[in-house]
């Protein structure tokens, strides 16, 4: 692509910064719980790809790290995975979790 | 049988979005006590859409609504897009006359609009409870619903009918055994940005003025991942964002902002957000497939609504759930409220929901349109015609000279090829689409 056919002239931000707009009200249980032991045996990792708040990291072991804090509580990550009982969901405690403003 | 009078309420409607609201807005209107239980810390702080609300359904519920509805600008534009890599394809309508009451689409933020339209629940009689998850059902030993388990000390609520209005998750349709599985398939994931700009920026490069707004619909431009894309305009923010199948997404092992950032670069987006700060990014899912996903609507003691039944309307051109949910609420908390006075709340005595929403056009647009989601997040229509009617309108009006004007027939056909649509293709497709939106 050329300078001609694409555009970017806006300020591009870090994925932190994009997160960092969205207000978390974070409670001390975590609403989800993914079981690392049936991620190792994974290979497809749908949720890595689809998770919009880029919650699911590859570990160098073959694991998969997870922090429920920032989640949009979109349900995306239990749609995609195909694998029985690696994610246990469920919405956090009454008036915790994502508060959206200008959406 | 528990004696009614001494449940907590007649109605329990769970999830304040805009299904439950006018559920409760409307079982309270017709004198049931009536519990409005949502999980956020005030209603809409969970909801996050596109941007354009359709609420001439709240002339019932709350006559004169846009004198009060807290909305950013009033639709006067409404454009279909087709993208190609570099091209655009508008086809643009406009009626200053949607500025103007009655009016036809408003942007609104889901915060705000939500909010508001609780209010209009309490003012009608019913008692707003927030800052509560509703973490299950309660049932009798028939099976019957007849109240909600919450995630408070002692939070058990019980009721004659539970209305679940808990948006695209609904974990109580699913418990209730409402659907029988769920196919990832059916669903969008929708991400968002919303872009900051001066008003009078916005107003410029829009071609608007004062509180008219525009909407814009995308086809192509995701990258590859079946779905779509839209840009709002609010009064000072752009709300930009793409709409993705879900297992196309997980397949392309394309992330969801990268996908944004590309929709964001295409040269008929860029100028329209250059310069644009992200005030606030978020996502949520859509329950896309229509008709052909919708579960059982009623069972006994309990009926589902708004997108908690998959009643959102995802048809290319119209991406309508605020209104579905309105109307479907309305229809629910008015069933419910029949059933209770009835003294039969069964599935039997609560069946006039369904044929409430059979006579109106919440079951009416979605049977007339239920093949229209199908093909407009098929593989052709998302992968191969974008490129293939852009390229048409390109060569049709790009001048060759000394070249003679090529016929139409003929570049169609070139380029039909060109895209790897056979004939017999796109045949169907159009007579399905004809029928479809028909
Ligand atoms: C990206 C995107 C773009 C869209 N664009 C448009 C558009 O431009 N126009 C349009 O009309 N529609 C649009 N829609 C669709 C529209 O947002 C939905 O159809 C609509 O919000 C459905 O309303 P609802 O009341 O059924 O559900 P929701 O709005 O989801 O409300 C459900 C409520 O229930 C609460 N809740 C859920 N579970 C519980 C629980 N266990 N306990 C207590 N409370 C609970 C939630 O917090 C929430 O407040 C879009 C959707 C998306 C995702
Ligand atoms: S959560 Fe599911 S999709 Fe993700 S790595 Fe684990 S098993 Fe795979
Ligand atoms: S619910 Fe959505 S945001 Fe939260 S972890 Fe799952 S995919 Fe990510």
């Amino acid at each position: 692509m050329t300078a001609i056919d694409r555009d970017t002239n806006w300020p591009e931000i870090s994925f932190e910064e994009r997160i960092g707009t969205a207000e978390f009200r974070i409670h001390e249980r975590a609403h989800i719980v993914v079981d690392g032991d049936t991620c190792r045996g994974c290979s497809t990792r749908e949720c890595v790809v689809a998770c919009p708040a880029n919650l699911f990291v590859p570990t160098s072991d073959g694991g998969i790290l997870f922090n429920y804090e920032n989640c949009f509580e979109c349900g995306t990550c239990y749609l995609v995975c195909n694998k029985e009982g690696a994610i246990s969901w469920s919405y956090p405690e009454g008036g915790f979790g994502i508060v959206f403003h200008r959406t | 049988m528990n004696r009614p009078d001494a449940n907590d309420a007649d109605v329990i409607v769970v999830g304040a979005g805009p299904a439950g609201s006018c559920a409760a807005i409307a079982a309270a209107r017709a004198g049931r006590r009536v519990i409005l239980i949502e999980r956020g810390p005030f209603p809409g702080s969970k909801n996050m859409y596109g941007g354009v609300v359709y609420p001439r359904i709240l002339d019932e519920l709350v006559p004169r609504w846009w004198e009060t509805a807290p909305v950013q600008r009033w639709v006067v534009r409404r454009s279909t897009m087709i993208l190609s890599e570099t091209g655009a394809l508008s086809v643009d309508y406009r009626s200053n006359a949607w500025g103007q009451p009655p009016y036809n689409g408003a942007t609104a933020y889901r915060p705000d609009f939500d909010e508001w339209l609780s209010r209009q629940a309490v003012a009608a009689g019913a008692q707003l409870v927030t800052s509560t998850t509703v973490t299950g059902l309660l049932r009798d030993a028939s099976g019957r619903v007849v109240g909600v388990r919450t995630d408070r000390p002692d939070g058990d609520l019980t009721a004659s009918v539970v209305i679940a209005c808990d948006g695209v998750n609904s974990f109580l349709a699913k418990e209730a055994g409402l659907y029988s599985a769920t196919d990832p398939s059916n669903f969008t994931l929708g991400v968002k940005e919303t872009l900051a700009l001066p008003k009078h920026v916005i107003d410029e490069r829009f071609g608007v003025r004062d509180d008219q707004g525009v909407d814009i619909e995308i086809l192509g431009g995701t990258s590859g991942v079946n779905g779509g894309g839209f840009v709002y305009t609010n009064l000072d923010t752009i709300a930009l964002g793409v709409v993705l199948k879900l297992p196309k997404l997980a397949a392309q092992k394309k992330r969801p902002e990268e996908i944004i950032a590309t929709l964001k670069a295409h040269p008929a987006i860029a100028p329209l957000i250059e310069g644009a700060e992200v005030k606030e990014y978020s996502a949520h899912v859509i329950p896309e497939a229509g008709y052909s996903m919708m579960p059982t609507m009623v069972t006994d003691g309990m009926v589902v609504a708004g997108d908690a039944a998959a009643l959102c309307l995802a048809a290319g051109i119209w991406l309508e759930g605020v209104n579905f949910a309105m109307a479907s609420g309305m229809c629910a908390g008015e069933a419910a409220a029949a059933a209770v006075a009835r003294n039969d709340v069964s599935a039997k005595g609560l069946a006039p929901y369904t044929d409430k929403l059979n006579a109106t056009f919440v079951l009416r647009d979605h049977k007339k349109l239920r093949k229209v989601p199908g093909l407009v997040l098929s593989d052709r229509v998302q992968q191969r015609y974008p490129a293939f009617v852009t390229s048409v309108v390109e060569r049709v009006f790009r001048v060759d000279n000394p070249q003679p004007k090529p016929g139409l027939r003929r570049i169609v056909r070139q380029e039909r090829k060109r895209a790897g649509i056979k004939l017999s293709e796109l045949i169907r497709d159009g007579w399905t689409g004809l029928r479809g939106f028909g």
